[in-house]
Order: structure tokens, then sequence, then C-alpha cells
């Protein structure tokens, strides 16, 4: 008991006395400011259990997803050890599920990675060196920004072929120019602050300048940005599956999923809904999760 | 024994039709351990003086000589070894997410520095901060305790010349003495040479020996501290603001 | 007469590291008479200009034994009776008109609809009003200017604009928050002459909320002095020179002077008691 409370006051000091110390102290109270607000943590522990359903698939599923029992096709709730039901091929559509939440954090993970670094290098250099290159990268972005999203992806997946690698790249090459617009304008109040002024007076140069003082002020936007935009790319990835043209039959994408179950929806409804029903409450938790995110990682608010 | 001077001094924002002439033909001289005040209201030009001095003010012309060398074009890393500033805002001149050991190490590390540990703690003690103040973030800091911390920062290269943007104006009057006597006691010690900025005549009166007095732009006025303090002002408008400001 | 008569006001703010009093019992009438309250920032000044319009947003706590406004007592009043309160009978002044008038409109239209709002009049009459207004804070173009945006002002004109649109609708009290930080000196002494000429011609109750002594001192009929949520002291104006309080006295002490120069200003040495000691009254 004294040893927590010991360590509590270590964490929540005013006063940290090293490097490792300041840093653990500021982390938990964000942490703390974090926990405080039950929505986000509602979405953390949706995610933490979704990505602990992916871990451990194969000993939580009940069947496997890929067997076809055809003579016991769409089944109905609770049916014969099927919790949710089978679907037209007579596959479990709960272990279905469970295995689909790899796919899922699959796509999520790659368009986390490739978009926001995308727009953040492309936005920062833009913003802080300014002239033409700031034109020229800005035009580019723009460009991207004037096609209707889906569509872009959807030529990119029909040029290179439909599957999940390409449903990602395509997702992320649709995604990135937010990124970069807002990192941009993030970066041009960043560029005329005083503390930037400052660095400067040092003799420091731009790469030090963008790397080390502005995108450690630009990325906590950014990942709040990514995590609200997160049920998008699932609802993407989702409707590149249902068109055919995202993860390919037989893997058990959920859009993918919904779209086989639609040609049943009016006799076996909880073909299409249960993944939807899985979309839903992901995408709801990458929404409560950012909302969270912001209140700690905005650094404006952060001051008082 | 002239550490900065500057003759015929333009600075312009903007081009064309939006063109800002900020500073316009401004001649002055700061000798070496002397301390200079530049006075005037919100925009008469006296902070982009300094921010033409630090090239962080590109569009200017005349002639700016800082110990003998002519300034032209984009500054050396000696420029900046000599010359340093501090800022008006404290709240504005320290990175929000960088601790004072972050700002004060990069500093040290910028300028080829090696016993960096050895002198951070040295810069902290010399400010009045001392070394428990090492791995704070801003945000835990008071407004006083920050404009030490940027003082910490702009001694650092260990400079010569400290240009001084309103360093006490947006802090409460109790920090302002504490602030203005550090500066007064650092400059004894390094032997510094000052160029202040400030609204306030009081305080340039208490930490200058001469000032210049400036107006839209134009230095109206050059005078040294006995004549502030008698109020003998030659030019009206520098009669009128000290009126206003006793 | 008093107008405003405030006991035992406290603001509480909670937070992790317990419940934070950032103002603490204060207690003080005012009259028809400029009030100074003044104090070093975190003094708690501000916050209770915004407790006397009960505008302590939450988590922010505020209680009070009362509030009285001419007998009527604002901590009773409901928060839509507060509106009617806000602007008609006590009006405020911020630091920084920028962020007070809307940018996108112009500034004869904002005090139009402010006085619109307030009077059932129609356009003409409004604008004949707002005209008027502006005469009275002596802004010599009154018809050019409110065809003006406030970005195209100046920080004493927008100052002077936002004073215009806050006695509209005639109040029996202004609270002036930092009214004049932002402006520079030859600027200033013409804002704090309109607000002495009108709290004179229209018997209005004036609350100045500064952290500059010397201004107060100059100013005010009564000051109080601030120190960690408390009024430390209560003294008129012009004897505020005189003041007891070593933390007054170490304020003026701490402040250069062109007549009185000196090799090291006194910096003020803070004592514990001054904040454990209970509130002086500022009653009368």
């Amino acid at each position: 008991m004294s040893e927590t409370q010991s360590l509590r006051a270590w964490l929540l000091t005013d006063t940290p006395t090293s490097r490792r110390h300041a840093r653990y102290a500021a982390a938990y109270q964000g942490w703390l400011s974090f926990r405080s607000n039950t929505m986000a943590m509602i979405g953390l522990w949706i995610l933490i259990f979704l990505i602990f359903v992916a871990i451990a698939a194969p000993l939580l599923a009940p069947h496997d997803p890929f067997e076809q029992t055809l003579a016991n096709r769409l089944q109905g709730l609770n049916a014969d050890g099927h919790i949710l039901g089978t679907d037209s091929l007579g596959r479990d559509i709960l272990s279905r599920l469970i295995y689909g939440s790899r796919i899922t954090l699959f796509i999520v993970g790659l368009v986390a990675l490739i978009a926001p670094v995308t727009g953040l290098l492309v936005g920062t250099v833009a913003g802080y060196v300014g002239g033409w290159t700031d034109t020229i990268l800005m035009r580019i972005t723009d460009i991207f920004l004037a096609f209707p999203r889906l569509v872009l992806a959807l030529a990119f997946v029909a040029a290179l072929g439909a599957g999940i690698e390409n449903a990602v790249l395509a997702i992320s090459l649709t995604a990135w120019p937010p990124y970069a617009r807002m990192a941009r304008a993030e970066t041009l109040t960043i560029r005329s602050s005083d503390y930037i002024s400052a660095i400067q007076l040092q003799g420091a140069g731009p790469l030090r300048i963008i790397t080390k003082h502005i995108w450690p002020l630009c990325i906590s936007s950014l990942i709040v940005r990514v995590t609200l935009d997160m049920a998008g790319i699932i609802l993407a990835a989702a409707g590149l599956g249902f068109l055919g043209l995202g993860a390919q039959p037989p893997s058990p994408e959920w859009g993918a999923m919904i779209s086989e179950g639609r040609r049943f929806i009016l006799d076996s409804w909880w073909v299409a809904t249960v993944p939807g029903l899985a979309i839903f409450t992901v995408s709801l938790a990458f929404n409560l999760l950012g909302d969270g995110l912001r209140d700690v990682l905005d650094p404006k608010d952060a001051e008082t | 024994m002239t550490m900065i001077s500057v003759e015929n001094l333009n600075v312009w924002f903007g081009n064309g039709r939006d063109r800002v002439d900020a500073v316009k033909g401004a001649t002055f001289a700061v000798k070496r351990g002397d301390s200079f005040g530049l006075v005037g209201e919100s925009g008469s030009g006296k902070s982009t003086i300094l921010r033409a001095i630090t090239g962080l003010a590109p569009d200017w012309s005349g002639n700016i000589t800082v110990d003998g060398n002519v300034i032209k074009g984009r500054r050396e890393k000696t420029f900046y070894k000599k010359v340093q500033m501090v800022f008006q805002d404290p709240y504005a001149s320290l990175h929000p997410r960088h601790s004072v050991d972050q700002v004060l190490g990069e500093t040290l590390h910028l300028h080829g520095f090696s016993d960096i540990d050895a002198r951070v703690v040295k810069l902290l003690d010399d400010v009045g901060l001392g070394a428990k103040f090492r791995f704070r973030y801003p945000h835990q800091l008071s407004g006083g305790q920050r404009q030490r911390v940027a003082i910490a920062r702009a001694l650092a290269p260990e400079p010569e010349i400290l240009l001084l943007d309103e360093p006490t104006s947006a802090l409460d009057v109790s920090v302002q003495a504490e602030i203005l006597n550090l500066l007064a006691d650092l400059r004894i010690e390094h032997g510094l040479t000052y160029l202040m900025v400030s609204h306030d005549l009081s305080v340039v009166g208490h930490m200058c020996d001469r000032l210049a007095v400036m107006k839209d732009g134009e230095i109206v006025e050059i005078m040294d501290v006995a004549a502030l303090r008698a109020m003998k002002a030659t030019h009206p408008y520098s009669q009128h603001l000290l009126e206003a400001s006793v | 007469m008093t107008l405003l008569d405030v006991e035992n006001l406290w603001v509480k703010f909670p937070s992790r590291h317990g419940v934070f009093d950032a103002v603490r019992g204060v207690s003080f009438t005012l009259g028809r008479e400029r009030l100074g309250i003044v104090g070093e920032s975190g003094s708690g000044k501000s916050l209770t200009g915004r407790s006397i319009l009960r505008l302590i947003r939450p988590p922010g706590i505020m209680t009070a034994d009362q509030i009285s406004l001419e007998g009527e007592d604002l901590m009773q009043k409901s928060e839509r009776d507060m509106r009617a309160v806000r602007g008609q009978r006590i009006s405020m002044v911020m630091q920084d008109p920028k962020f007070s008038l809307n940018p996108v409109m112009t500034i004869g239209a904002q005090i139009m609809e402010a006085y619109m709002l307030h009077n059932a009049v129609n356009k003409k009459a409004a604008f004949a009003k707002a005209v008027e207004m502006l005469e009275a804070v002596s802004i010599r173009a009154p018809e050019r200017v409110m065809r003006a945006y406030p970005h195209e002002m100046s920080g004493g004109m927008g100052q002077r604009i936002m004073i215009a649109m806050m006695l509209i609708p005639n109040p029996e009290i202004l609270i002036a928050d930092e009214p004049t930080s932002a402006l520079d000196v030859s600027v200033q002494r013409q804002v704090l002459d309109i607000m002495d000429n009108l709290v004179k011609e229209r018997g209005m109750g004036l609350i100045f909320i500064s952290h500059d002594l010397n201004l107060v001192a100059d100013f005010c009929d009564r000051v109080l002095i601030m120190y960690a949520g408390r009024i430390v002291e209560v003294c008129d104006a012009d004897k505020l020179r005189e003041a007891k309080h070593p933390y007054t006295q170490g304020l003026l002490n701490s402040l250069p002077r062109l007549d009185e120069p000196r090799a090291r200003l006194e910096v003020l040495q803070r004592d514990p008691a001054w904040s454990e000691a209970p509130s002086v009254s500022g009653r009368i």
C-alpha cells in the first residue's frame, strides 16, 4: 500500500529529478486525465478487447471459419451450437467475425501507418519551407482531394487488381491529403511562434526544426484525427469489400460478409446485421477514443 | 569600441501594394558594455529593429555592423554565438513539449559544447533557478521562472550581446523587479552589451544608459538617461511620451 | 448609496490535488464610485469581477452569502433572470476588444443590434442612438466608424467602441477588467477619461480591475488590494502610496521610477502569513 502510494507521489511530482522521471510523470498525468473520461475509456476497452480477440482467434473461435456445411446453411441465432447462426454456405458467423477482426486490425493498422506519416511529411515540409515547394506540394494534395474518395480507390484497385493489400493502399492514397492540409495549417502557426524563432537564433537547420520542434506538436492532433478517421477507414474497407474489390472470398472480411448476407436480408437478417454491428461497434470505439485523446493531447488545452 | 552600429536601416514587410515600411532610416550605435534602449508605442518599429539584426526580418537595407563585422545575407553560426535574444512573452518563447533540460541541452549541443550536463546546471544556477528546475516542463513553471529559462537559453552560447524584446512586459511588477535585477547582475558578471526594447520609460530609465525614442518607424530622438530623468526631451513627441508615463 | 453588496464570496476549483480556492471570503460594497481592485496575476481579481455576473464556468464553483444589486440578491436568481441582469444592469468590458467584437459584422451593425435587443425601436432610431453613443466615447467620425469592421480599428478605438456598446442599455454598474492594459500610454489616458466622464455624468458604479497600482491610484476613489484570493488591504486611492500592508508596499517599491533612480529594485518578500490571514472587508 505505502509502496503504491509513494510510486503515485513519485509520478505526480512537480519536481522530477531525472529525464526518465520527467517523461514517466508527464505520461502518467496524461493517463490520469484520459482515465477520467468515461466514454474514452469505454472506447479503449472495446479496442483492447478487439485486439485480444484478434490475437486469440484460434482459441476463441468455436468452429473453422472456412468450413462449409451446406446442409446447415442460414441457421438462425443460437442454433446447433452456432451462437450467431450460419451464413449461406453454412459457415459459423461468430467464428468468421472473430477471424475477421484480424483483417480489420490489419487494414486499420496499415492505413494508420501510411496515410498520416505521408501527410505529416508533405504538410510540414510545405508549411515550413514555403514558396515554390509549398505551392507544388499543396497542388498535388489538392488534386488528390478533388477526386471522390471511393471512386479513386475503386480506380486504383481496378488497376492493381482486387485484394486486401491493394485495398489498403488505395484507402491510404485517398486518406493522406487531409492530414497534409492539417499538418501544413498547424506548421504555419507554429512556424511564426517565438520558440521557433528562438531555436533559429541558435543556428538550427530546417531539418532539425521540422523533426524535433514541429513534428511533436503536429503529431498529437494527427493522432486524434486518425482515431476519429478510423471509423471512416473501416467503412471504406468494408465498402470496397462490399463491392467485391477488397478482401476476396472466402476471406471473412466484415464488409464482404455484409455483401454476401445482403441477398438474404429479408429471410435471414442476422447474416448481414451481425458483421454490420461489429463494424458499428469498432467505429464507435475509435470515435470515443479519439475524443478522449483530443482532451489529453491537444497542446492548446494542455496549458490551463 | 562600438559593439552594434546601425546605419540608415530600413525594414519592410510584403511587396508592391502590400508593402509596409516598419523601420525608416534608423541610425544609432551602441558601445561595448553599454545598455541601449529603444522606446516607442506599439507599431513604432522598435521590435522590428531587433528582428532585422538577428535575421528574423528578412527584408532590410542599410548597414548593420556587429563587433566590427558587417552583417550580410545569412547569419553565420559565429554570429549567433555572439548575439542572442530574449523574447517578450515567456509563455510563447518556450516549446510547450520540451523540458528545461531539453531546451538548454539542445542549445548547448547546437553551439558545439560537449560538457552539456555541467553547463545546464551552471546556467540554471546563473539565472537563480537551481538544478531542481532542470526536468520541469514550461507548464509547471510560473511566468518569471519561464523568463529565467529563456534568459538561460540566451546565455548558453556565452554571447557578448543580448537583445531584449520587452523582457518583462508580460510579467507582474514584483516579478519584473526580480528579472530586471537579474539582467543587471548578468550584465556586470558577463560583461554583456544590451539592446533593450520597451514601451515602459521607467524600465528603460532603470536599465539603460542611452535610449532612442521611436515613432512610426523613425527614430525621433536619441538621448541619455540623465536627460530622461530630468524630463528634458527635445522632440515634442518624446516629451509627450514622458509626460504620459509619469 | 450602495449599489452592490458582496458578502463572503468564494470561488473554488476542484482539481486532482484537492480543491483550489481562487477567491476566499471576499466582501465589499460599491456605491456610485470608482472602485479599484488590484493584485498580481492569480490573485483572484478577475474571478471576483466575473463572479458578480455569476460567470464562473464549471468545474469552478462559486458561493456567497449574498451578492445584492440594489437589494436584490443575484445569488437567488435563476440563470434566465441573470441574463436580464448581464449587460442590462451590469456591463463588463474586457481586456482585448479584438476578442469581444464579431469580426464579420460592421461595428455599426453590432451596436445597433445590441441596442435593438434591449429596446423596441426601429432601425433608424437605433442608428441615431449608435451615432450618439460613439460620439459619447469621443469618436470623431461616427458614421465612418459605423461602416468599418473591427479589424480596421486600432486598439484604443476598439476599446472605446466596446465601452460604447456596454453603455447602450444604461447599466448601473460597469465592470472593467484591465480595459487599458493592451493600449499605449497616450491612448490609455483618453480611454480612462471617457470612462471617468461617463461615471460622473450617469452616476454609475465602476469596478476597475487592474494590475497597475499607479493607474489605480490616479484613477479610482477606493482600492481593494488582493493577494492569493483575499483582500489584504482596503484604502482610499489617494492614500495608496501610504499603504500599510507589506504586500502593497512591496509592490509599490518594486516599480522602477524615473524620479528616484536606484541601483537595484526592491524584491517583494512574500510572507506565507499573508495568504492565511482572513480577508479584510471592503464594505462600508
